[in-house]
C-alpha cells in the first residue's frame, strides 16, 4: 500500500495516475489524499516527465474529459475512484465501461460530473458584475463580481467569460481562486475575502425595477423557482431582497384584478392600416 | 417620463409572453471585438421570479400603444393601461447596461402595433440595428414579427435576431374572431412559412462547400398559444402546434394559461389560469417532438382533453396496458421511450448498457429511476410483473394524487409533478 498526495488538481492527478499505471499498480494498492496539511508530500511534477515512454496505454478521451470535471468536485474519494475507473478502463479490460451508466463507479463520476456542470452554470448565470471604473489609458470599463461555488471552477467557468465579455475588463473574485481578464489575457490569482468586492451598482436599482415589473403575481409558483435559484445564492443577487415582498403582495394584487370592473370594448380609431386588416379579414372570411 | 417609469409600464406590458428561450442560436461571440456578447449553446436562466419563470432577457415592448383590440391583452386599444414608449436609444442602452451586469443574455424586443405593421417594425428592427452594426452586440436578440409586415422587413428582421417569433394566439380563426378581430391564422402561417423558406435556404448556403459564408439569418423561429381564454380542446391546440411543428418546422410552440391581467375586457371575464392544464400541455407537446408520439395517442377526437391528474404518457400507457409490460433488455428504443417514468435519457443509457450486461432492477434503481412508477410496466432479468389486467379503475386509482391536489385556485400549490402521485400508491406489485 502506498500513499499518493496531489495538489487538487486534475493534472496533478493525471501525471501520478499516468505513473501509476505504467507501473501497473492495482487501484486497491493506493491511497490518495490532496489534504494541504501534507503539501510538502505532494508528487513532484516531474513524475511527468519520468514517463517510460513505450508504455503508451489508450484511454478513451471521453475519460479524460469526465475525470477533468470530477476533479473539480470537492469530494475526497474522486482520486481513489478516477483511478480505479482509469484502471478497469485500460489494464481491467473494461473498454466499454464508460457505456454503463448502470455501473456504480460510472454512476459516481456521472455525479460529480453533473454536479459540476450545475456549479458552473449556475456560475454562469448568477455572477453580478458592478461597474468599478473606465480605465484611464484604454478607455474600457472595469468590472468586479463575486462569487461563491461550491466547487473548484473557476478554470473551468471562465473560458464563457472571455468569449462573452472580451470587450470589457473584468475581474471574479471567489473564495479559492480570482480570474481577470484585460481584453488580452486571462489570469489567476489566490483567493479573496467577500469584502473586496463591491457589493452594489448603480443599475442594480433599474434591475430590480424590470424583476419586480416582468414578475406575473397570477401564477405563483414559489418551488420552481427555488429548485432553479436556491437561496444559498440570494445573498449575491441585487434582486433577490424583492422576492418575499412580491410573493407577500401577490394574492392582493390578484383580487384587485379580479374586481376590477370589465371594460366595453371600443370602436376602431380611424386608421387607413386598421381599415385594410378589417377589408383583408372580411375578404378571406369563408 | 423617466426610464424607471417607462420600464416599470413597458415590461409589465411584456411579461404576458411565455417565450424566454435563449437556446440554439448560431455560436458567435465577442472575441477581437470591442464589444460584448456571445450566443451558441444552451440558455442561461440568469435569474428566476417567484412565478417560476427564467430571467434571460430584457423582455420589453417598444410601446404599448396599440391599435388591435385582443380582448386577452393588457395592451389592447380599449384597455386603460397607462402608455409608454421607448426610444430605440434607451432599449438599446438598457440592453447593453443589462448585459455587461450579466443580469441577462439578450433582448426580447416586441411593440403594440402602431401607424402600421410595417412602421412598428421598423421601429423594433432599428434596435436590433443599432445593437448589431454601433455597438457590436453579439449576445441574443428575439425579435416578434408582424405578420402582415413586408416580407423584406422581416427578412432585415431576421438578419439580426437570433430568433423571430410570430404569435399565433390561438388555434382556430373562429377563436381569433371574438377575442382578437384584427388577427388572422391564415396570414400569420403564410409568413410563417416564408420565414422558414429563408432559414432553410440559409442552412443550404451555408452545407454548400467553399461557397462565401452567407449573411446570418435567424436560426429559429416560435411561437405562442393561449390557454383557456377560448373554448378550444386539448386536441385542437396540439392539432395546430403539431401542424406548426411539422408545416413550418418552429422550434418551439409556447402554452400560455390565460392569467388575470388588470384591465379586464367585458368579452373575456378574468377567471384562474388553468396552470394545471399548461404543465399537461408542455408534457404532452414533449412527446410530440421527442417520444414520437402522434396526437391522436395523446388526445383523441373521443377524448378531446388532457386528464390533468395524471401525466399523459402514463395516461397513454393505461389505456394501452396490452402493450405491457415490456422487456427492458430486449424492447426496442421507440418502445422503451413509451414506457411511464422513463426519459429519453435514461433510454439511451439502458439501450446502451444493455449491449454489456442484463439488466437488472438493482441496475435501474441506480439510474435513479422513478421505480413505483416503472415497475408494474416492465420485465428485467429479475421482475416480472402481473400482467397488467386489473380493471382500469382500480390500475388507474393507483397513481391518483389525492384529491385536494386538483383543486385549482389562486393559492393553489404548484402543479404536480409525476412523483408526487407515487407517494399515493398502495399495495405490492
Amino acid at each position: 500500500m502506498r500513499t499518493i498526495v496531489v495538489k487538487p488538481e486534475y493534472e496533478a492527478w493525471r501525471a501520478a495516475a499516468r505513473h501509476l499505471l505504467a507501473q501497473r499498480v492495482m487501484p486497491d494498492e493506493v491511497l490518495w489524499s490532496d489534504d494541504p496539511q501534507e503539501a510538502s508530500l505532494f508528487v513532484g511534477e516531474d513524475l511527468l516527465a519520468k514517463q517510460p515512454a513505450s508504455e503508451a496505454i489508450k484511454v478513451p478521451s471521453a475519460f479524460m474529459d469526465m475525470a477533468k470535471s470530477a476533479a473539480a468536485h470537492t469530494d475526497s474519494k474522486r482520486w481513489a475512484l478516477l483511478y480505479r475507473v482509469l484502471w478497469r478502463l485500460t489494464l481491467g479490460g473494461e473498454r466499454y465501461l464508460l457505456s454503463m451508466a448502470t455501473d456504480r463507479d460510472v454512476r459516481q463520476m456521472q455525479d460529480w460530473c453533473k454536479a459540476v456542470g450545475r456549479d458552473i452554470h449556475k456560475m454562469h448565470a448568477f455572477v453580478r458584475f458592478r461597474l468599478v471604473g473606465v480605465d484611464a489609458v484604454t478607455g474600457r470599463e472595469q468590472f468586479v463580481a463575486w462569487f461563491e461555488p461550491d466547487h473548484r471552477i473557476v478554470r473551468l467557468a471562465v473560458p464563457f467569460f472571455e468569449k462573452r465579455f472580451a470587450g470589457m475588463d473584468w475581474s471574479i473574485l471567489t473564495p479559492y481562486e480570482c480570474a481577470h481578464w484585460d481584453g488580452k489575457r486571462l489570469h489567476f490569482t489566490e483567493g479573496v475575502a467577500c469584502s473586496s468586492a463591491p457589493d452594489e451598482d448603480a443599475l442594480d436599482d433599474l434591475w430590480r425595477t424590470y424583476y419586480r415589473n416582468i414578475f406575473n403575481p397570477a401564477r405563483v409558483k414559489i418551488s420552481a423557482m427555488q429548485s432553479e435559484m436556491p437561496k444559498k445564492y440570494w445573498k449575491n443577487l441585487p434582486e433577490a431582497p424583492l422576492i418575499a415582498g412580491l410573493i407577500a403582495e401577490s394574492a392582493e394584487r390578484v383580487q384587485g384584478m379580479l374586481a376590477k370592473e370589465e371594460r366595453p370594448a371600443k370602436p376602431a380609431p380611424k386608421n387607413a392600416y386598421l381599415e385594410s386588416l378589417h377589408r383583408m379579414n372580411q375578404d378571406e372570411a369563408p | 417620463m423617466n426610464i424607471t417609469r417607462k420600464l416599470e409600464i413597458l415590461a409589465d406590458a411584456a411579461k404576458y409572453d411565455a417565450s424566454c428561450a435563449s437556446s440554439g442560436a448560431a455560436r458567435k461571440d465577442s472575441r477581437g471585438s470591442t464589444g460584448v456578447g456571445s450566443t451558441g449553446g444552451s440558455g442561461i436562466c440568469h435569474s428566476y421570479t417567484p412565478d417560476g419563470r427564467c430571467v434571460s432577457l430584457l423582455k420589453v415592448l417598444m410601446t404599448n400603444a396599440c391599435l388591435y383590440d385582443c380582448h386577452y391583452c393588457i395592451n389592447r386599444r380599449s384597455s386603460n393601461v397607462i402608455r409608454a414608449r421607448f426610444t430605440p436609444d434607451e432599449v438599446v442602452q438598457l440592453t447593453l447596461d443589462f448585459y455587461k451586469r450579466n443580469y441577462i443574455e439578450g433582448l426580447f424586443l416586441s411593440s403594440g402595433i402602431i401607424r402600421s405593421a410595417d412602421h412598428t417594425m421598423e421601429l423594433v428592427i432599428e434596435v436590433a440595428r443599432k445593437l448589431r452594426e454601433e455597438h457590436h452586440f453579439r449576445g441574443y436578440i428575439h425579435l416578434k414579427t408582424i405578420p402582415e409586415a413586408s416580407q423584406a422587413l422581416i427578412a432585415k428582421a431576421g438578419r439580426y435576431a437570433d430568433r423571430i417569433s410570430i404569435n399565433v394566439e390561438m388555434p382556430t380563426q373562429q377563436g381569433l374572431n371574438t377575442l382578437a378581430p384584427e388577427k388572422n391564422l391564415a396570414r400569420t402561417e403564410e409568413a410563417m412559412g416564408h420565414i422558414r423558406e429563408k432559414i432553410d435556404e440559409r442552412y443550404a448556403e451555408k452545407r454548400k462547400p467553399e461557397a462565401p459564408k452567407p449573411p446570418p439569418f435567424a436560426t429559429g423561429q416560435s411561437t405562442q398559444m393561449l390557454v383557456g381564454a377560448d373554448a378550444s380542446t386539448d386536441a385542437v391546440i396540439l392539432g395546430c402546434a403539431n401542424k406548426l411543428y411539422t408545416a413550418h418546422r418552429l422550434k418551439r410552440v409556447y402554452y400560455s394559461a390565460f392569467s388575470p391581467i388588470p384591465e379586464p375586457s367585458v368579452i373575456l371575464p378574468l377567471k384562474a389560469p388553468p396552470l394545471i392544464r399548461e404543465h399537461r400541455l408542455y408534457q404532452a407537446d414533449w412527446l410530440l417532438r421527442f417520444y414520437d408520439f402522434k396526437v391522436e395517442e395523446i388526445a383523441s377526437a373521443a377524448a378531446p382533453n388532457l386528464d390533468l391528474a395524471l401525466d399523459p404518457k402514463l395516461a397513454w400507457a393505461l389505456r394501452n396496458r396490452e402493450t405491457f409490460p415490456v422487456d427492458v433488455n430486449k424492447a426496442p428504443r421507440e418502445m422503451l421511450l413509451r414506457i411511464p417514468g422513463l426519459g429519453v435519457r435514461n433510454v439511451e443509457r439502458i439501450v446502451s448498457a444493455r449491449r454489456y450486461t442484463r439488466l437488472r432492477l438493482a441496475d435501474l434503481i441506480r439510474l435513479r429511476l422513478q421505480m413505483k412508477k416503472l415497475l408494474p410496466f416492465i420485465i428485467t432479468a429479475d421482475h416480472h410483473p402481473a400482467k397488467l389486467g386489473l380493471d382500469s379503475d382500480s390500475l388507474r386509482a393507483r397513481f391518483l394524487p389525492p384529491p385536494e391536489q386538483l383543486e385549482l385556485n389562486f393559492d393553489a400549490p404548484p402543479a404536480p409533478v409525476a412523483s408526487d402521485f407515487l407517494s399515493v400508491r398502495s399495495g405490492e406489485l
